[in-house]
Parts: structure tokens; sequence; C-alpha cells
């Protein structure tokens, strides 16, 4: 059957990562770039075949791995539309970046480092969504931790991007924890991890049931973690310290939407428990308002876009929490793409300027690079949500079932979409528009990315143009493909976009659509006509203005909070326990020993009167003993 | 022989036993006391040579004559264990122009 071919998927980029890790010294870049690439294509192509040759669904097993008592965990996969949407984008947009790599990082003195970590990342992230339990996913969550890890600090000679990994890694971690107690949970509750059996039982078990609930949130603290929501989110824009080809394919395509990948496989449960989805719901619309609101001041292009991700995610978790799950994987597949997109062409720019990554110091590069512009210019509309373009699409799938739901929360949802209108055409035109602000030395080297690049850039940019065309709604008289596939794997959505009224459904999509281009305009006017350049880091902003750009200060409450505490616990406490109290007790014994030994060698005193003296006593002791017996 | 042994047995056992003791502890007091090793070295021959005689008083006593035999065994061992005593003895001699033992504490721990 054509789904025995699913065990070859992971296989290739694991091979790949091997063979170009341990022959990085003895290969030439481009070479280990042109293998990475064709090692994430094949799985690609493979990817394609199962989606037309498995029909429903499919479970591969591999071999037997845990078998304890009543417990049985099989190493199996599943194949079944979800998951092989999710294989179709790691593996499609992951081969363009691959591809993108070979040139953005070919001259870099480690590369073929670099390419064999993103092999390993695509074969942990391909295990996470192609597991048929709980525990295999939970493998290729950390495994993509992991590499998410060795990544962002890929430069390791810097001090600050190994803090940046190293805060990734914890904040992932910390997700982790409620993770695993939410398998575990799993475990005692339904004795079984795999998907298809949890879903039936916890079906028998009801909706309301405080253990689901329970489950379900400690699933979603790991989502948390991993999708950077609140609270979990500041390690996102810091992983900004790693190579672009890195923000594009883990910080925008595919590992951060593990998390809503974990919750979209769980939709059975977590409709049994409406609890959760308030909670998911909050988080989700006050991730995204936040990140769209930190956005407007960043001046950094990469940290725009991670901010513009962490509120993108919280849209994904905010369809969630609707029962909107195809909505939110919808969208998960269209922001894989433009946001892809938008980073690789962040990266481009970057590269055409020698490293320059604030947008104050850029501008009127439309000239220089048009075809990066072009692309990036469809991002940027894809991103808004104007219409044909993927964004309106998706985004409007999610704000039709916020608008089913509550007209406060929609309105919420569709301001946060006017903001990230704003702040993008602000990147774009500060970036493209206007007059040059570089330094001259910049101007010069001034130059388009080689075809390497800015052919998948291309691609990514049809992609974002017409790949909202997959899920056109019922009301343009489409056929909703992209809901309809999916509807088998997400048991639990309770949103139907048809049932909304049409006169309401036309107006709540287009008119925001108006308010839209105005704040096109107005963004305009203000960057381009106004040649209005945000201030540098020195100058005083004054309050609200000063909280925002700040950030809202979560950073350095964290840090005061929890990181300086926690030093001071490990630096003052922990250490003492250690030096102390350990360090005091290994050295005490061999004190002991040494204190014995010295003791003992008085009994060697060199002095033959003393030995024969104890010859003879000995001999009188025997003696005495046997004697008396 | 009967006349032999009945003339022996006039001195009682116990006589032989105590001379025997009484020697056997100057040998041992010699041993622990002196500090010549020479004289250490004829302490130990004396303690043989008691237990010699008392076995041989044995011996007698009971008309066995395999007592005598083993003091044949024991005037060997003593011979030969003089022989590596003595020139252990030299050899010390030569080392510290003294057989004072209290001069070989070069071992002290």
């Amino acid at each position: 059957m054509i789904q025995n071919i699913a065990w070859a998927i992971p296989f290739f980029p694991l091979i790949g990562f091997m063979a170009i890790y341990l022959l990085r010294t003895k290969m030439p870049a481009k070479l280990a770039g042109g293998i990475a690439s064709l090692m994430v294509f094949l799985p690609f192509l493979a990817s394609i075949a199962l989606f037309f040759g498995v029909d429903k669904s499919a479970t591969v097993t591999l071999f037997d791995w845990i078998s304890v008592g009543s417990i049985n965990v099989p190493f199996s996969f599943y194949i079944d539309p979800l998951s092989i949407t999710m294989m179709l984008i790691v593996t499609g947009v992951g081969f363009l970046i691959h591809v993108y790599s070979i040139g953005y990082m070919g001259h870099d003195e480690n590369a073929n480092t670099f390419f064999s970590y993103l092999n390993l990342f695509i074969f942990f992230m391909l295990m996470l969504v192609m597991g048929s339990n709980y525990v295999i996913l939970f493998i290729g969550w950390e495994g993509v931790g992991l590499c998410s890890y060795l990544l962002i600090g890929f430069w390791h000679k810097n001090t600050e991007y190994n803090n940046a990994a190293r805060k990734a890694f914890v904040m992932n971690r910390i997700g982790d924890l409620g993770f695993l107690l939410g398998i575990i949970l799993i475990f005692f509750t339904f004795g079984t991890a795999t998907f298809t059996d949890v879903f039936a039982k916890a079906s028998i078990l009801g909706s309301g049931n405080e253990v689901i609930t329970l489950i379900t949130l400690l699933l979603l603290v790991g989502a948390v973690g991993k999708s950077a929501q609140i609270p979990l989110f500041t390690w996102l824009p810091d992983a900004m310290a790693g190579p672009t080809p890195v923000s594009a394919l883990i910080h925008a395509a595919t590992m951060v939407t593990a998390g809503i990948y974990l919750i979209a496989r769980s939709s059975i449960m977590y409709s049994l428990a409406p609890f959760t989805l308030d909670v998911i719901v909050v988080v989700g619309l006050a991730t995204a308002v936040f990140g769209a609101t930190v956005g407007i001041f960043q001046n950094d292009i990469k940290k725009v876009l991670a901010y513009s991700t962490v509120s993108q995610l919280g849209y994904m978790f905010f369809a969630l929490g609707l029962g909107a799950f195809s909505s939110a994987m919808f969208h998960v597949t269209t922001h894989a793409f433009f946001k892809a997109l938008l980073f690789l062409g962040a990266g481009s720019v970057i590269h055409a300027l020698g490293g320059e990554q604030d947008i104050r110091k850029m501008g009127g590069l439309r000239k220089a690079i048009p075809t990066t512009y072009a692309v990036f210019l469809i991002g940027t509309i894809a991103i808004a949500g104007i219409p044909p373009l993927a964004g309106f699409f998706s985004k409007d799938a999610i704000l039709a079932a916020a608008f089913e739901h509550s007209k406060v929360l929609w309105g919420i949802g569709v301001a946060t979409a006017f903001i990230t209108c704003f702040y993008m055409f602000r990147l774009l035109f500060l970036t493209f528009a206007g007059e040059f602000r570089g330094t001259t030395e910049q101007k010069h080297h001034l130059h388009e990315s080689p075809k390497v690049m800015t052919i998948p850039l291309v691609i990514l940019a049809i992609l974002s143009a017409v790949g909202g065309f997959l899920n056109i709604p019922a009301i343009f008289g489409g056929t909703e493909a992209f809901t309809s596939y999916l509807k088998p794997s997400l048991g639990g959505q309770t949103f139907e976009p048809s049932h909304v009224e049409h006169n309401v459904e036309l107006i709540t999509m287009f008119v925001p659509v108006l308010v839209l281009a105005a704040i096109v305009f107005i963004a305009y006017k203000v960057f381009v006509a106004g040649k209005r350049i945000p201030a540098d880091d020195r100058t005083e902003r004054s309050g609200i203005v000063r909280i925002i750009y700040n950030k809202y200060f979560i950073d350095e409450s964290y840090s005061f909070l929890f990181v300086k505490p926690y030093e001071l616990l490990s630096g003052k406490v922990l250490s003492w326990i250690d030096t102390k109290l350990v360090d005091g007790a290994v050295n005490g014994i061999g004190t002991l020993m040494l204190r014995c030994g010295a003791t003992i060698r008085k009994v060697q005193t060199g002095s033959v009167s003393l030995y024969l003296f104890l010859i003879v006593g000995g001999l009188i002791a025997m003696v005495a003993y046997l004697w008396f017996i | 022989m009967e006349k032999i042994i009945s003339v022996i047995q006039v001195v009682p056992i116990e006589h032989y036993i105590v001379l025997s003791l009484i020697l056997f502890c100057i040998g041992i007091m010699g041993v622990l006391f002196r500090k010549n090793a020479i004289v250490i070295l004829m302490s130990v021959e004396l303690m043989l040579n008691s237990i010699n005689l008392l076995l041989a008083a044995f011996s007698a006593y009971h008309a066995d004559p395999s007592g005598q035999i083993f003091v044949f065994f024991i005037m060997v061992v003593a011979a030969a264990e003089v022989a590596v005593g003595l020139s252990i003895l030299v050899t010390m001699k030569r080392n510290n122009d003294s057989v004072d033992i209290d001069l070989l504490n070069r071992l002290k721990g």
C-alpha cells in the first residue's frame, strides 16, 4: 500500500543530517546545500504521493516500541488529512528555504553544519506531525526545540546570540513540563497515548469532565511555550539572532505552528472542554493584540516580523478557541507562505545591504532590488488581509467564526487586523520607498540577490497570492476545499462557515477591506509623503508610546520576577550548598582516610626492640588463647 | 635399659620441667632486654636448647625415642638459623660499625 513509503519521509532528512554532519569538513558548501535540499524535496514528493494515495487515514507501524504491562506505545505514523497537510507545508516550504539558504549561508564558514542542522530540524518536525501517539509527537516536539537552540545560537561566538538561544530553550522547556504532565495524565486516564484510542475513549467521558479539562489545559501550557503565546513568547523576538532562513523556517512556518497542530490534532478533546477553549480565546486574542501593538514601534526589520508572527499565532489560537480548527489550520498554511516569504525577503534586503537590519537606515530600495521589493509587497498585501490574496481568505475565516461567537471579539480581531496592516505597510514603506538613508558604502554594494534566493521568493509569492483559493467560502460559490478535506481529522470542529447569514457575512468581509485600504493610504501619507522616520534609540519617548516601545517592559518584569531571584538563589544558596556541604562531605571523607592512616602508621616505629616485644607478646597471647580456648 | 631408666627416674619429672621453663624465660628476657645482637642470638639459642632438654627428658621418662629424634630436627634448624643470623649480623656490623639493634630504625613509618 502507498502508505508504506511513510517511513521514508522522516528517514531522508535524518540521513541527510548524518551524512552532511559527519562529512562536514570534506564537502563544499554548495554540495551540502544541494544534498540537504534534495533530502527535503524527496519527502515532499512522497507527501504528495500520500496526499493522492491515502484514502481517509492510515497507520503505518514501524515496530513495537514500549510494551510494559498494559501500556503499549508502538512506533507508528498516522497518515490522515491533518498530518498530510502539515507534511506538505513542512517539506514544501522547508525545501524552498533550504534552496534559499544555499545562497544566503553559502559563504559562511560553518555552512555545512547549518545545512545538517536544518535537515535534523525537518526530521524532528516530520516526526512531530506524523506520529500516531502523543509520545512520538513529544519526541519531535523536544527535537525541534533542540534544533531551534542549535540554529538560533548558530553564530555561537557571539554571547548575546547564545543567550537568546538559551532563553528560547528554557522557555520551551517550561511549556514542555506542562505538556509532559498532560501526557502522563493521558496515560493515567486512558491507559494509552495513541490518538485514535484516546479520542474514542474521551468521547465516552463526555463534555465538561474535569480530567479532560485538566489534560487540555496542560497540553495548552506546552502549546503556549512552543507557539509563543502570552506569557511564554519573549523568546521569539530574541530568536531573531539566528540567521534569517532559520527565522523563516522555524519561527514562522513550522516549529511555532506545532502548538496549533497539537491542539488541532486533539480537537475532539478540546471540544469536550469548553473552559479550556475560553482560556485559549483569551490567550490568543491577547497575544494577537499585544504582538500587533508592539510591532508598530519596532525598528529592526526582523523584530517587526517577529512580533507580527507572535500576533498571527495569536490569531490562530483565537480561531482554535472558537472551535474553528480548520480556519486555524488554514491560517497556518497561508501564514507559512507569506511569513516565510516576508522573512526570506527581509533576508534578501539584509544581504543586499551587507548586514544592515535597522529600517531607519534603509529606504528607497525599490529601484535597487526590484524583485525583492515585488515579492515583499505581495507578502505585505497578503498579511494585511487584502483580497484576493491568501491572507484575506484565512483571516476572514477566523473573523467569521469570531463574529458568530461574540461581536466584541470580532471587533477586537478586526481592530488588530487594522494595526497589522498599518505596521506592515510602515515596514514596507520605510524599507523600500522614499530616499536611501544608508551609507554611501552600502549604496555602492546594493545588489539584487542571486537566483537561488529569488526563485524561492517568487514561488512563495505565487503561493501567497493564490493560496487563498484553497478554501473559497461558500458565499462566493466556492467549495471550501481545505475545510472539507480536513473535516475527518478535526472531529471537534464546531464552527460551520455556511451558517452565517449571507448579507451580514458580506458586510463583515468587505467593510474592513475598505478600512484597510484607508490605512494603507494613511501609512503612505505618514511615511512616504510625510517622510517621517522613527526616532533613534536615544530619543526619549513619553507616556503610552514609551511603554509600547519598550515592549510593555515584559522582559524587564520577567527578569525582575523570575530570572534575578533564580540567579540569586543559585548564586548564593545553591552554590553555598555545593561548595560547603557537598564538597565538604567528599573532601571530609578523604581527610578522614588520611587521619586514620596517620594514626595507624604510628605502629611502624622502626625500633627492633619493639618488634621483638610484639612478637613475644603475640606468641604468648596465642598460646593463652588456645590454652584457655 | 631398665636400669638406666630407673636411675633417671630418681629425679622427678617436675624438676626437668621447671628447669626448662626457667631457661626458656631467661632466654625470652635476653631477647627482650638486651641491645647487643649477638646476645639476642644467644638467647634464642638458649630458648631452643631449653626445649631440647625438655624433649629429651620426656623421651627418657617414657622410654619413647621419638622425643630425641625430634631434638635432632630442632638442632639442625637451630644450626641453619644461626648461620643465617650471624651473616646478617656481620652485614650489620659492616654498615653501622656496631651490633646495637637500636641503630636499625630506618623503617620508621
